[in-house]
């Protein structure tokens, strides 16, 4: 009878609707397992350290040290003390109510950042009440610490992702930190490292209360590459500090490998200023002063004349070109006359007769003009002379990009055919119409790496590797990376000159950087230069030049120093290159009072001149 | 004697009841689980609370077992009108626990009489229907027999519990057992399918619908067997409209918002996730991750994240399905459901009625609670806060279910006698 079996079949159809109703669930929509993931895990990504940098000896310069973001869950806000929250963070209640809202606007259920970069100390003590402020929580993070506050403009800095650029970078996360500038965006690749994923389980309150799985889905991040660098830091240090209170730069490269030792610009800053929650402040005071340009790297993006230390070049391509001998005399009486009525000023006296030697360790003028105007007219044409003129300097890797490691850089000018044709229409120019290149000047421009690696060519007697900041350790300097650079003067000849160079410190232009026991060879520069100052051509005091290498046999450093506005050569930049050869070969430097009047000497006075608004002397 | 009597019990019966038990327990753990957790046996977590309740009710078990049935027949009138004392009580001094009053609290313990009232509601129901002056067919009796189950409810409702109300309208399945007209099965059947499509169509519309359908068999009846009189059809007719539409003001207007909602969800009308329908989301998504093997004891995210709510009472279930996956869920499901068959089978054989309508009440309640506590759980049934006996958290529940149980094998082991 149905009547006894009703709850009997109810119950059994019950059960059967409710395994239906489970198979649905649990064997056919895999929604609900995948709802479930993202449901009841959260991802996050796991940045690995960045890279850590160290100077060529092995020393700590770049390391990371936490800090921390302020987050806000809008969702989760309860109630708060927003005077124990502002006065322990050091924010305004207003700008925290204006930063929530906004956060309210992007998203309630997405963390938003509150106040970035708070160091340890900033947040210790608010660290342990954070139960009292549902909602907000600290996200950990890595930045730089510069262990040793120098090189910023070589180092860069990281700074985070923005929307714009994550279009272009897919694998970027929004706010992920990024190299922007120097070895940080260069060897972004290898300091970066590969990002891995931590799943954790979460509550319904979006807490974390677990790794997912003890971890098992979780994906390890890569660890970075630690980068090992050229330069040496107590080099780079010491030029650093020899360039206060001057704007000019210093590059230092070791001439057999390459390797830049010290690169250095002035004015500069403690690269820790870029870092932490005033980053953007200290950031736009550097932006903002225009006219000493902090962040212009003037060893790489100043583009100068030369001087005379272009001369060298002038006499190895008359050598090369067997236009002038060692031997070769001329004469110079304060100067030349190039063409009717044009002189050529020089230094040295009336009836000085000076072998190339003697010309380079006088660094007279005449000499180099009249070597110069012959390379030009060597040829059928001045076009042709020029260009054959151009295309052994071009050997120097000079009036072009060098190719070095760092993100920026300029090209320097020589000038060739082509930009005298377009600068003279009529094509009556002549070697004496571009005479002024004969000594470094005219319408040449180098930046002082360039000259840095002419110079290490001249001491390597012909070829010179690529300037660079990353050393490889395999000491194989011939791979495919750092090809041997030849230059087109043959190594024959560059032994006249750099026993110039030699009597140049020994017994010419700049006996102040000579060093005893050691072989220094050098060559001064004083270059004239221009501003435009209230739409007038103003020459203002020449730049200090030097330029050098050490010791004479097998150098082992070369360096170029360039000191805006520093008058002659000797003044500034001599006695800076000296020091920084002896602080790099001796470890030590002896000359104490030298140093003090470097590290003392400021050429502020002469930089403010020009802004006064009064008429000033130069050349004092 | 004694060995005689304890080769009688229903062993199968004990074991699948331990077993639920036990694996209630372990469930609890799951769900109240964090990694501060103590042992489950300890009283100061929820399954530690139970396990100790479950001994009671073990060491209760051999009194119950010993004592002859007809003391239950003659103490059933006494037992209920203490319930119903202690249920007005309750008006007075209950605690409010989750919305509901039905709580007393003594010292730390918490007393649920509505339990204890489902049992002895079914003692008064097996004593009254039994006997010889009852007539299951006359109205007098039929009248009398639901104001017995209607008493309690009405008291149940005043606390705001209404979920254990319904509960208690398992017992219609004794009633009907017994020779009740089936006319009330039927007429349950209609109104609860217009009450839900009143919901979803709105009355005007379902009204078209009836009438279309009422006419179209009507006619084909008419063509077959031209006697058919047409009265009953204009009265079922007539009674379905009027019924849909006082539904329909029912429920706009005397239900509370939250009650309409979880109609509205389950009904499909509302797909609010993170709001109203949340419990019933989670708890699917919760079930419905633990996939075939489940996610191992212990484990199951959601059930560490806490999402579900009320997760070691209401909503056990969905531990069982995270965590031991389709294999647990549907072997609890088959366990669950095997008790109350065999139960319902072994109380056929009883020559007397009262032992049996005692068993058909008491399996018709915990059918009820089958139903609509997973049914809840699994989505399929709006969101009615009633606890899975045997398996959910609370004290009162098992101690409740467990006498229940133990009446039951007292009366099959005497069923002999």
């Amino acid at each position: 009878m149905i009547r006894k079996n009703i709850l009997f079949y109810f119950t059994l159809a019950v059960s059967v609707i409710f395994i239906c109703q489970l198979i649905v669930l649990q064997l056919f929509k895999s929604e609900y397992s995948e709802r479930s993931l993202s449901n009841a895990t959260l991802e996050r990504t796991v940045y690995p350290p960045r890279g850590l940098i160290y100077d060529r000896n092995g020393k700590l310069w770049v390391s990371n040290k936490p800090v921390y973001d302020l987050m806000v869950v809008p969702e989760n806000l309860k109630k708060f003390d927003t005077v124990e929250l502002t006065q322990n963070l050091k924010i305004s209640k207003n700008e925290l109510i204006e930063k929530i809202e906004s956060a309210e606007q992007f998203s309630k259920k997405l963390p938003s950042v509150i106040e970035r970069q708070l160091s340890l100390s900033e947040i210790s003590v608010i660290q342990e009440k954070m139960w009292k402020f549902p909602g907000f929580y600290f996200q950990k993070k890595t930045t730089r610490d510069y262990v040793l506050p120098i090189g910023g403009n070589i180092l860069g800095y990281i700074s985070e992702t923005n929307k714009r650029e994550l279009e272009m970078k897919p694998d970027y996360d929004l706010g992920e930190m990024i190299g922007r500038q120097g070895i940080e965006k260069t060897y972004e690749k290898i300091l970066r490292g590969k990002k891995g994923i931590k799943i954790f389980q979460k509550d319904r309150f979006n807490r974390i209360i677990g790794p997912y799985e003890d971890g098992n889905y979780d994906k390890a991040p890569e660890a970075a590459e630690n980068l090992t660098l050229t330069l040496d830091s107590d080099l780079q240090n010491y030029g650093e500090s020899l360039m206060q209170n001057k704007r000019g730069g210093i590059v230092a490269i070791e001439p057999r490998s390459g390797e830049v030792l010290a690169l250095i610009t002035a004015p500069n800053y403690n690269p820790n200023i870029l870092i932490g929650r005033d980053r953007s402040k200290f950031f736009n005071k550097l932006v903002a002063d225009t006219i000493s340009k902090p962040l212009f790297d003037r060893s790489l993006q100043a583009e100068y004349s030369p001087g005379s230390p272009f001369k060298l070049l002038n006499a190895l391509i008359g050598l090369q070109e067997n236009i002038i001998t060692p031997e070769t005399i001329f004469s110079c009486n304060e100067g030349h006359y190039y063409a009717k009525g044009a002189f050529m000023k020089c230094h040295n006296g009336i009836g000085t007769k000076s072998n190339l030697i003697k010309g380079i360790y006088k660094s007279c003028n005449s000499y180099f003009a009249k070597t110069f105007v012959r390379i030009i007219e060597s040829e059928s044409s001045p076009e042709k002379g020029i260009d054959l003129w151009k295309n052994y300097l071009t050997s120097f890797g000079l009036g072009n990009y060098l190719g070095y490691d760092l993100p920026i850089g300029k090209p320097g000018f020589i000038p060739g055919s082509d930009y005298y044709n377009d600068w003279y229409p009529e094509k009556n120019w002549s070697s004496t119409t571009v005479i002024s290149n004969a000594i470094g000047q005219g319408e040449i421009l180098t930046t002082p790496i360039q000259m840095a690696n002419f110079t290490a060519a001249i001491a390597n007697r012909g070829f010179y590797i690529k300037p660079h900041f990353k050393k490889s350790f395999d000491n194989i300097i011939n791979d495919s990376l750092y090809p041997v650079k030849r230059t087109l003067i043959d190594s024959k000849h560059f032994e006249t000159v750099i026993e110039g160079m030699h009597q140049v410190v020994e017994k010419g232009t700049a006996r102040i950087a000579k060093i005893n026991g050691l072989e220094i060879c050098g060559k001064t520069g004083t270059v004239e230069n221009f501003i435009r100052l209230n739409n007038e051509k103003t020459q203002l005091t020449d730049h200090s030049i030097f330029i050098a290498f050490a010791p004479k046999e097998n150098p082992k450093i070369a360096l170029a120093v360039f000191i805006e506005n520093g008058y002659w050569g000797a003044r500034w930049a001599a006695p800076i290159a000296s020091l920084m050869i002896e602080k790099y070969l001796r470890k030590e430097v002896k000359r104490k009072w030298l140093e003090k009047r470097i590290t003392e000497g400021s050429l502020i006075a002469e930089y403010e001149k020009p802004l006064l608004g009064k008429p000033f002397n130069i050349n004092e | 004697m004694n060995k005689k009597f304890l080769s009688r019990l229903d062993w199968l019966s004990i074991l699948i009841f331990i077993i639920l038990v036990g694996f209630g327990i372990l469930n609890i753990y799951s769900a109240t689980y964090s990694e501060f957790s103590i042992s489950i046996f300890n009283s100061g977590n929820p399954a530690g609370k139970q396990f100790w309740i479950f001994m009671i009710s073990l060491v209760l078990m051999p009194f119950i077992l010993f004592v002859n049935t007809s003391f239950f027949e003659h103490l059933s009138n006494i037992f209920y009108g203490i319930s119903i004392i202690s249920l007005i009580g309750l008006l007075f001094f209950g605690q409010k626990i989750s919305g509901a009053t039905s709580w007393y609290t003594v010292g730390g313990f918490s007393f649920q009489p509505s339990e204890f009232a489902k049992l002895t509601t079914a003692l008064l129901i097996a004593t009254n229907l039994s006997s010889i002056q009852t007539d299951i067919k006359k109205v007098k009796d039929i009248l009398k027999l639901f104001s017995i189950i209607l008493f309690p409810m009405f008291l149940i409702i005043l606390q705001s519990d209404a979920g254990s109300a319904i509960v208690f309208l398992g017992i219609v399945f004794a009633f009907l057992r017994e020779g009740l007209n089936m006319k009330f099965l039927y007429l349950s059947f209609l109104s609860s399918f217009i009450f839900v499509l009143t919901l979803l169509l709105k009355p005007l519309l379902l009204s078209l619908i009836l009438i279309l359908i009422f006419t179209t068999i009507y006619r084909y009846l008419i063509s077959k067997f031209p006697k058919t009189n047409k009265s009953p059809f204009l009265i079922v007719l007539i009674t379905s409209i009027i019924f849909s539409f006082s539904v329909d003001f029912i429920f706009n207007t005397i239900f509370e918002q939250r009650h309409r909602d979880r109609f509205n969800v389950i009904l499909g009308i509302e797909t609010d996730l993170k709001g109203i329908g949340y419990n019933i989301n989670q708890s699917k998504i919760a079930i419905g991750s633990g996939g075939f093997d489940g996610k191992g004891y212990l484990n199951g995210t959601q059930t560490k994240g806490g999402f579900v709510p009320e997760q070691h009472t209401d909503y056990i279930f969905s531990t069982v399905g995270e965590e031991w996956g389709f294999i647990g869920s549907s072997i609890l499901i088959i366990f669950y459901t095997f008790l109350m068959l065999r139960i319902l089978s072994r109380a056929e054989k009883h020559t007397q009625s009262f032992p049996r309508i005692f068993s058909y009440s008491f399996v018709g309640m915990l059918f009820i609670h089958f139903l609509v506590n997973i049914g809840m759980t699994l989505g399929l049934f709006p969101t009615v806060g009633i606890p899975l006996p045997y398996i959910s958290y609370g004290g009162t529940n098992l101690l409740a279910f467990s006498l229940m149980f133990f009446i039951y094998l007292n009366f099959d082991a005497n069923r002999l006698n």
